[in-house]
């Protein structure tokens, strides 16, 4: 993984980007509503995957765009890149 | 019975060119059943296994270890030693693995070639001045020994350190840990291996763990390359992994598992005797007793198992290491890899309980398990035994993320994540 498709910028160096964690944890709509085990599942729990997962990434040092990635995690290979508020793919 | 090592038998076995040494531990395939299987072959669950059959009398025990023993984490880190943690539950953790550190080898009966040749933790900033001279005081108040040292203290220390003032980051000061040091990595896992096979664990290689069974809301076995093994309690110390594993049990933990490398250079001949860690610029050095410099560089920001991590990181290390140290300059490294770390929100580690009976994790460790080796089995050992953890890591549960009650040492931590 040395090369990342920014979808603004196109092809830049890994360096000039920062890796954002998962994506699409939702923010909970009613954070009074909720319950100690709800929050801890969504400011703590991570899916942490081996394999496809899906993340947020930020061009740090580009543009300061946010975006998404879908990156298998055990070889480092990037699948596909999509724009923040786009629908994840279902594959 | 195992064979005493002593000079004795080194040279009685010279006299048959070291050919007949007793086998360390046996390769046993998996009996049916066990009492207890930890999952994961490295230096904590080996010494997990140990602890349980040593001190708690368990005697049907398995490790079951996907790949070699000691072959992952353990044969990976930069085997630094220290217990000069900020918080109370931190320092009674670390410094209990410190105690144990100090005897171990004879414990053993097997040379674990612990040096204390002390740690020391430099200052950049004004920032860093205050906090590690609010950490060394509060190691002072749970016994642990640290000393503040100025910058000609930190040069008398240790003489090949840059503490010119102009450069981008000036030495300020720094803390010292005496008791702290190193310990040969491979031989704490061989060593607990050895001592727990005496003892009747089974410790079976090349078996991947695949699922593990449940009966509603308890453990009824694993399936693994090597069939089905039933068991009521599972231990998992599978590091990197864990999250994996916890998957297979329909779990979530709070962790992310990042790419963490470091490098060893050509071998020279003895120019620094001591450990140093410098968190703010992010590089630490020690040498090890063939004469390479062994550097620890930082973690990538990304989760990944590739066991590789970005150029850009080892770059930003050796940067750091040469304004340090410029004598350095000239010298090739040899080899650089990555290993992948399970990291917690807040840079402590899980020994506990989970939701699931008869399933218990110890993970977390992030960038510095290493130095907790001994007493993160035998308080894990303690916590399987019992089904109650030790008074030592009951602050390390799997609870603490709904409470809030978390042990935040991101400050200690020594590699910024």
């Amino acid at each position: 993984m040395f090369l990342i498709n920014c979808p603004y910028c196109g092809e830049r160096d890994q360096h000039e980007f920062k890796a954002g964690g998962e994506a699409h944890i939702e923010r909970p709509k009613q954070p009074t509503e909720l319950s100690d085990d709800e929050w801890a599942e969504y400011l703590f729990m991570r899916k942490n995957i081996k394999g496809v997962q899906f993340e947020r990434w930020n061009h740090a040092h580009g543009c300061r765009k946010w975006f998404n990635m879908v990156r298998d995690t055990s070889n480092d290979e990037i699948k596909l890149i999509y724009k923040m508020g786009e629908k994840p793919p279902s594959e | 019975m195992k064979n005493k090592y002593s000079i004795f038998s080194l040279i009685k076995n010279a006299f048959s060119h070291h050919e007949n040494w007793q086998k360390a531990w046996k390769d046993p395939q998996p009996k049916k059943e066990y009492d207890v299987v930890i999952v994961g072959g490295g230096g904590h669950g080996l010494a997990t296994a140990y602890y349980l059959a040593k001190k708690h009398n368990l005697k049907n025990i398995a490790v079951v270890e996907k790949g070699w023993i000691g072959g992952g984490n353990t044969g990976r880190n930069t085997t630094i030693i220290r217990s000069n943690y900020l918080w109370d539950a931190s320092a009674g953790l670390y410094d209990h693995a410190l105690k144990i550190w100090e005897g171990l080898s004879q414990e053993l009966n097997y040379n674990v070639m612990f040096s204390q040749r002390g740690v020391m933790n430099l200052a950049h900033n004004l920032q860093d001045v205050r906090d590690l001279k609010r950490r060394t005081h509060a190691n002072r108040l749970n016994g642990i020994d640290a000393v503040y040292l100025n910058t000609e203290e930190v040069k008398k220390f240790c003489p090949i350190i840059n503490t010119s003032q102009d450069i981008r980051y000036p030495v300020l000061g720094g803390t010292l840990q005496r008791r702290a040091g190193t310990a040969r990595h491979d031989a704490v896992a061989w060593g607990y291996a050895r001592g727990a096979d005496e003892m009747g664990v089974d410790i079976i290689q090349n078996c991947e763990v695949q699922g593990i069974k449940r009966n509603g809301d308890a453990v009824e076995g694993l399936e693994t390359t090597k069939g089905f093994i039933k068991t009521k309690k599972v231990g998992v110390v599978a590091a990197g992994h864990s999250s994996v594993i916890a998957n297979m049990a329909g779990l979530r933990l709070p962790l992310e598992s990042k790419p963490l490398q470091a490098l060893v250079s050509e071998p020279v001949k003895p120019i620094i005797d001591t450990v140093v860690m410098s968190n703010a610029v992010h590089a630490y050095v020690s040498q090890s007793d063939k004469g390479e410099l062994v550097i620890g560089a930082g973690t990538d920001d990304y989760v990944s198992y590739s066991q590789k991590g970005s150029h850009q990181i080892v770059e930003g290390t050796l940067n750091a290491i040469l304004e340090l140290y410029p004598i350095f300059s000239r010298m090739r490294m040899l080899r650089q890899w990555g290993g992948i770390v399970d990291i917690c929100p807040d840079a402590s580690p899980i020994l506990s309980k989970t939701t699931v009976q008869g399933l218990y994790f110890n993970c977390g460790w992030g960038t510095g398990g290493f130095k907790a080796t001994p007493g993160s089995g035998d308080l894990f050992a303690h916590t399987i035994a019992n089904d109650e953890p030790h008074k030592l890591n009951a602050a390390f549960n799997l609870n603490r993320f709904v409470s809030g009650d978390l042990v935040d040492e991101h400050g200690a931590a020594a590699v910024a994540h």
